[in-house]
């Protein structure tokens, strides 16, 4: 239970509306049990000779308590329910705002799948707490005390007999709930099993039909399935009970009324008209004993979720600002320097980078070489600090990037990232994502820059056109150029392109290259590429290799050393060749 | 996932008479089980009904006469009916379920086996996820329709017929006078569904929008960093997050209003047995134990209305997936077998292209007029520029896809002559992506085959050199292989991939870029693996090593879909044409391109 302390300051929240609930439960539980009182005056009166007057009066009494029951009935749903809807609200707010502050890290760690399960099915768990379980269990709790006191009054080995059956129907609710939760994440594992042996089928479908294995596949696909199908058998065999248990133990109950209260009736201890109320009362019962083993078992998932919510809610955010934080800094000049910069994912992997050293003064621009692996997005991620360095500083205007605020520093710093994402907004919203307000003007002349104004025109709806899969699904190339595009919008005074045109054709590239080298005149670049088309006019040009810089000069200086870089040249100009060969 | 599909899936589809008669198709081998069912459900729905006319039988005759044995018989009658019920009804739910899940397997293996068959283009086409989704979510989807839609419909209204007899039986005004509620709670009951299924709906819709937002916005995370659009963004997801909260509320409207108003009708309904039953009563033409019996049947019919009213989501929800299910079943993208095929007894291994003439789609030809022949046991390289077809070449020799014009002899037999399974069965590939299937070594090596014994495993291994790391595992060849193979090297992966090539024994051998991703280490030992593989078979090698290129006896070279050079490697050298640059490109210096 102690991780569902946690939702103490939920609750307090809403105390006002919560303790209304509980007034409206019980109001409206003493309208519920003045029914079968009711009744049991009526059929008494019935045997004593009475007049239809009377048996109007009794008539209206039943309907008018069940209208005031009713209308105190429907208040608590609206006070309860609807709290246990904004505890939600307010949970999955809380989680949002912790999981955005969360470092990269975190999210190349764990799979989006995972943590929208929590988003999901953890924060479900906790709201069915929060609402059902906590109104069936005062609910249930002050029913059940009020209805055992006056079945007491009338007859209290009666009552005994009676009640004996329903706290086994509670357990069995109770373990039977249990039993359905245990099989039930089994067929789900069966289940993703299935999904997983599908999809492994599927995207395997070139070897399967090379080697002619489709029979064995289906023979295989059979017996998974076959196992799904006994496992669901097996939670069926248990489901399959409780309607049955339920019929017999309350009919139990109902028959033990009958044939030991029909007894006393005969001894005269008893009317026929307190067995009709002992009839009603049970039928009252029921659901409340039933919901108690029931409310049981959301507790303990909820319990679990909470858990794992907990977990979430204490992951570090480690890159924020913190006291060393220099507030004075207000704007960026761009020039940045790496100081015996050493990083490591983790401390149980190896050095990534090692010991660079490097300057980019204001306005020029730097290229990066690689090869895939050698590091080269690990090393501009640390300087919006995606990532901290392991050792060393990174410094912009001779400031170490910690000290400068995330603020200041994210805002004056624009990347493309390799793998472009767009979000499915329009067009415009995705450009001007960086803009604090939209300007269309702006949009239009970093679209002229990135080269992807003629494809917006291309678009039926223009700007305001959807991306992605409610709208247009942009090519690689769009992507890029549309990043790009939303990158420059932002008016950062450093921009970093990860292999930004890997999909664009050389040409644009070209031109785009151009435009941008007017639009970067006051700014620093750092451009990671495999090309050296892209790269070529480049102020300064770094190949890094084996975690450090192997090269490092312009062009022709590094054509000129006849090492990586040089080889990498010579075949790319074959390459060039071969292409345009008909 | 289209616009169209995903309103679909928010809004359910309506009642399509056709698709239903095609899904009853299914139940149809257990149409006996299921008639014997729906005749107990019957017969069992009278159980309830009969406890309170017993009820009544207790009072006016035992209670009321001070018999106390009679008493005692009734409440035993009482207590069997109510053991023979529950028995019943537990062998009943089971025995249907069962049948539904049954039911369930076929569809889900008629779904599998049937895009077993499907040519390569379908999957060229579909996304993965659309496929799997089939034959996984959308049969389960179906569930409650055959578990318990079809056969609990005759339950839900027997339960009622049984009812309604008993009261008659008992006493035809009263009844009328009981009954009168029960128009507002049968139209109460279906209004009632009818909003919920509308709210329900906006929730869906609310829920999906959450839920694609997060989504979206934990895979671009980055994104959102890098701007610093974390407060802007927290405002847009405030606002999505409080209009799923508000359409909550508004569907709670309706829940905190039906329950209430059953109850009070339910009320109203011992009101008018009160008042009217009891004004007979002291007239002396009804029973005392009567009351008590309509009393108890006034509960009685609350259930079976609900859970007939649910049916209609029942059906709508299968609906739109069945729809899904029999558009897949109704695909035929085959690569066709022949009517006759001719029968393969060993095969010699003589391969000839004929004015060969291939596109994927459309009029794209990606192959031009290709004619070339390879002799059994000869080595042939394929070399080319990305792009240039050498892997499409090898997509039609092994009838992935159909050639458009042209013909394609394998011992001078057209293959389109050939059963597909003969033809593959004589062919091996090992391609640059490896893919390893979750499962053991063993299994990913003899691809579940038992006629392959693990001997002929172990050898195979031995010779291309897999053996050594296989050993070293702590199962050895039982080692488990994850997902893909996650756990092992590029490398280790390829002598994979190699030793199952030679497990099969293979005529023709065809290695497509089979040893691009491999690092130094491995390269060594896969050089003598590839020697020992070539031996006694035609083989097909493409882009490959330089060694292998320059010693195999035919090098044809394909550029931009047509073949422009053949010859052996100092010929094609000589030439000073596309081969030589390729040369340069790819092979001159195959220890210093690892640099890079
Ligand atoms: N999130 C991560 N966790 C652990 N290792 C990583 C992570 N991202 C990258 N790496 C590893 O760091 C090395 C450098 O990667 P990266 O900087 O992406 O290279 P490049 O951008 O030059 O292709 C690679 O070996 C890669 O496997
Ligand atoms: N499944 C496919 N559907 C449509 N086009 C394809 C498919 N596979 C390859 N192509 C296209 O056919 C051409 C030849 O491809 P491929 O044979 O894979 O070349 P190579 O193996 O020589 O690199 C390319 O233009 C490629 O885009
Ligand atoms: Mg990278
Ligand atoms: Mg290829």
């Amino acid at each position: 239970m102690k991780n569902l302390l946690t939702l103490k300051k939920y609750f307090l929240k809403y105390k006002t509306k919560l303790f209304l609930g509980i007034v409206f439960i019980l109001i409206s539980n003493s309208m519920t049990v003045i029914l079968p009182i009711l009744l049991k005056d009526a059929i008494d009166e019935l045997q004593r000779n009475t007049t239809s007057a009377i048996l109007l009066k009794y008539a209206g009494l039943i309907v008018g308590t069940s209208i005031v029951g009713g209308i105190f009935r429907y208040s608590i749903r609206q006070t309860i329910i609807v709290v246990s809807r904004e505890i939600e609200y307010d949970l999955r707010g809380d989680f949002w705002s912790h999981i955005q502050k969360l470092p990269l890290r975190y999210f190349q760690n764990n799979s989006t799948g995972n943590i929208m399960s929590h988003a999901t099915n953890d924060i479900n768990a906790i709201r069915s707490f929060i609402g059902p379980a906590v109104m069936y269990s005062i609910d249930t709790s002050i029913r059940l005390l009020i209805v055992v006191a006056i079945m007491m009054s009338m007859n209290f080995s009666l009552t005994i007999y009676a009640l004996l059956p329903l706290p086994f129907l509670s357990y069995g609710v109770y373990r039977v709930g249990k039993l359905i939760h245990e099989k039930y994440v089994k067929i789900q594992e069966n289940f993703s099993q299935l999904t997983t042996r599908a999809q492994e089928n599927f995207s395997g479908i070139r070897v399967i039909k090379s080697f002619v294995r489709e029979e064995n596949e289906i023979k295989r696909w059979r017996e998974l399935s076959k196992e799904f199908l006994r496992k669901n058998m097996n939670l069926i065999r248990i489901q399959a009970m409780i309607t049955p248990i339920l019929t017999v133990i309350t009919g139990i109950s109902i028959i033990v009324v009958i044939w030991i209260g029909g007894g006393k009736v005969i001894n005269g201890e008893m009317s026929l008209g307190e067995i009709a109320a002992f009839v009603a009362y049970l039928s009252i019962l029921i659901w409340p004993v039933i919901a108690f083993g029931w409310v049981m078992n959301i507790i303990q998932q909820a319990e679990a979720s909470m858990k794992r919510l907990n977990k979430i809610f204490s992951e570090p955010y480690e890159i924020d600002d913190s006291e060393k934080t220099d507030l004075s800094i207000k704007e960026l000049k761009g020039e940045i320097e790496f100081n015996n910069v050493s990083f490591r994912y983790s401390d149980n992997l190896p050095k990534v980078l090692n010991n660079i050293n490097l300057k980019i003064p204001i306005g020029s621009t730097l290229a990066v070489i690689g090869h895939t692996g050698s590091g080269k997005t690990s090393l501009i991620n640390l300087i919006p600090r995606l990532y901290d360095v392991t050792d060393g500083e990174v410094k912009i205007d001779g400031k170490n990037v910690k000290e400068i605020p995330l603020d200041i520093l994210r805002t004056n710093i624009a990347v493309v990232q390799q793998e472009s994402f767009l979000f499915s907004d329009t067009v415009n919203g995705n450009l001007s994502y960086g803009l604090r307000t939209i300007d269309i003007d702006k949009v239009k002349e970093v679209s002229r820059i990135a080269n992807f104004d003629k494809d917006v025109e291309t678009f039926t709806k223009g700007y305001e056109t959807m991306v992605g899969e409610r709208g247009i699904t942009f090519s690689g190339g769009q992507k890029q150029r549309a990043s790009l595009a939303r990158a420059l919008a932002a008016d950062p005074k450093i921009l970093i392109l990860d292999d930004s045109f890997s999909a664009v054709d050389t040409q644009t590239e070209e031109r785009i290259l151009k435009n941008l080298k007017e639009f970067m005149k006051n700014r620093t670049s750092i451009i990671i590429s495999h090309r050296i088309s892209t790269v070529k006019d480049a102020d300064n040009i770094i190949v890094i290799h084996n975690e450090t810089i192997a090269e490092q000069g312009t062009h022709n200086e590094l054509v000129a050393l006849n090492g990586i870089y040089a080889d990498l040249h010579y075949k790319q100009l074959l390459e060039k060749e071969l292409e345009e060969l008909n | 996932m289209t616009e169209k599909t995903q309103e679909e899936e928010i809004l359910g589809k309506a009642y399509d008479s056709r698709l239903m008669k095609r899904l009853l198709v299914y139940i149809k081998p257990y149409k006996k089980y299921v008639i014997l069912a729906i005749l107990l459900n019957i017969f069992v729905a009278a159980f309830g009904p009969l406890r309170p006319f017993l009820t009544k039988i207790a009072i006016d005759d035992y209670i009321l006469n001070s018999n106390y044995n009679g008493l005692k018989i009734i409440a035993l009658l009482l207590f069997a009916s109510l053991i023979l019920q529950a028995i019943i009804q537990y062998f009943l739910t089971y025995y249907t379920q069962y049948l539904g899940q049954r039911t369930l397997y076929d569809i889900r293996t008629q779904i599998f086996e049937h895009i077993q068959k499907l040519a390569l283009k379908y999957f060229d086409r579909t996304p993965i996820g659309r496929i799997v989704t089939r034959a996984t979510n959308d049969v389960e989807s179906l569930n409650e329709l055959f578990s318990s839609g079809i056969v609990m419909v005759f339950s839900d209204i027997f339960i009622i017929i049984w009812i309604l007899v008993f009261m008659f039986s008992m006493d035809i005004p009263l009844s009328l006078v009981t009954l009168s509620v029960l128009p507002v709670l049968i139209y109460g009951t279906f209004l009632f569904r009818k909003k919920v299924r509308e709210t329900y709906r906006d929730v869906r819709f609310h829920l999906a929008r959450l839920n694609s937002y997060m989504q979206e916005h934990v895979t671009g995370m980055s994104v959102v960093q890098i701007f610093r659009k974390e407060k802007d963004e927290f405002k847009k997801f405030s606002n999505i997050n409080a209009d799923h909260r508000d359409a909550n509320i508004r569907s709670i409207f309706y829940y905190a209003i039906f329950f209430p108003t059953v109850e009070l009708l339910s009320s109203i309904a011992i009101a008018l047995i009160i008042w009217y039953g009891g004004g007979e009563v002291i007239q002396g033409a009804v029973k005392l134990g009567d009351l008590f019996a309509f009393i108890q049947f006034t509960e009685m019919f609350f259930r079976p209305i609900r859970d007939l009213s649910e049916k209609y989501n029942i059906l709508q929800t299968s609906m739109a997936s069945s729809e899904r299910i029999f558009k897949l079943l109704d695909n035929q993208t085959f690569i066709k077998d022949p009517e006759e095929p001719v029968k393969l007894n060993g095969v010699k291994g003589d391969i000839q292209f004929k004015d060969v003439w291939f596109a994927y789609d459309d009029d794209n030809y990606v192959l031009k007029n290709i004619n070339f022949s390879i002799k059994p046991g000869e080595v042939v390289a394929i070399v080319g520029h990305t792009g240039a077809g050498k892997s499409t070449l090898i997509n039609i020799l092994t009838r992935f896809y159909d050639i458009r014009k042209g013909s394609i002899l394998l011992d001078g037999i057209d293959i389109r002559q050939i059963n597909k399974k003969d033809l593959r069965k004589y062919i091996s590939i090992v391609l640059q992506d490896v893919f390893l299937f979750s499962g053991t070594i063993e299994s990913n090596i003899n691809m579940d085959n038992d006629e392959i014994s693990i001997e002929q495993v172990i050898s195979a291994a031995k010779t291309v050199g897999a053996d050594k790391f296989i050993s070293n595992l702590p199962n050895k060849y039982q080692e488990e292989v994850k997902e893909r193979g996650a756990t092992l090297s590029v490398g280790q992966k390829q002598l994979i991939s190699f030793t199952r090539a030679l497990a099969y024994d293979p005529k023709i051998l065809i290695l497509d870029e089979a040893t691009s991703s491999i690092d130094t280490e491995a390269e060594n030992l896969i050089k003598s693996a590839i020697e020992k593989l070539l031996i006694g078979r035609t083989a097909i090698v493409i882009a490959h090593r330089l060694s292998t290129i320059q010693n195999a006896d035919k090098i044809i070279v394909l550029h931009k879909g047509e073949i422009r050079e053949i010859g052996n490697h100092q010929e094609l050298l000589a030439k000073r044409g596309i081969y030589y640059k390729l040369y340069q490109l790819q092979y001159k210096d195959q220890e210093i391109i690892k640099t890079i």
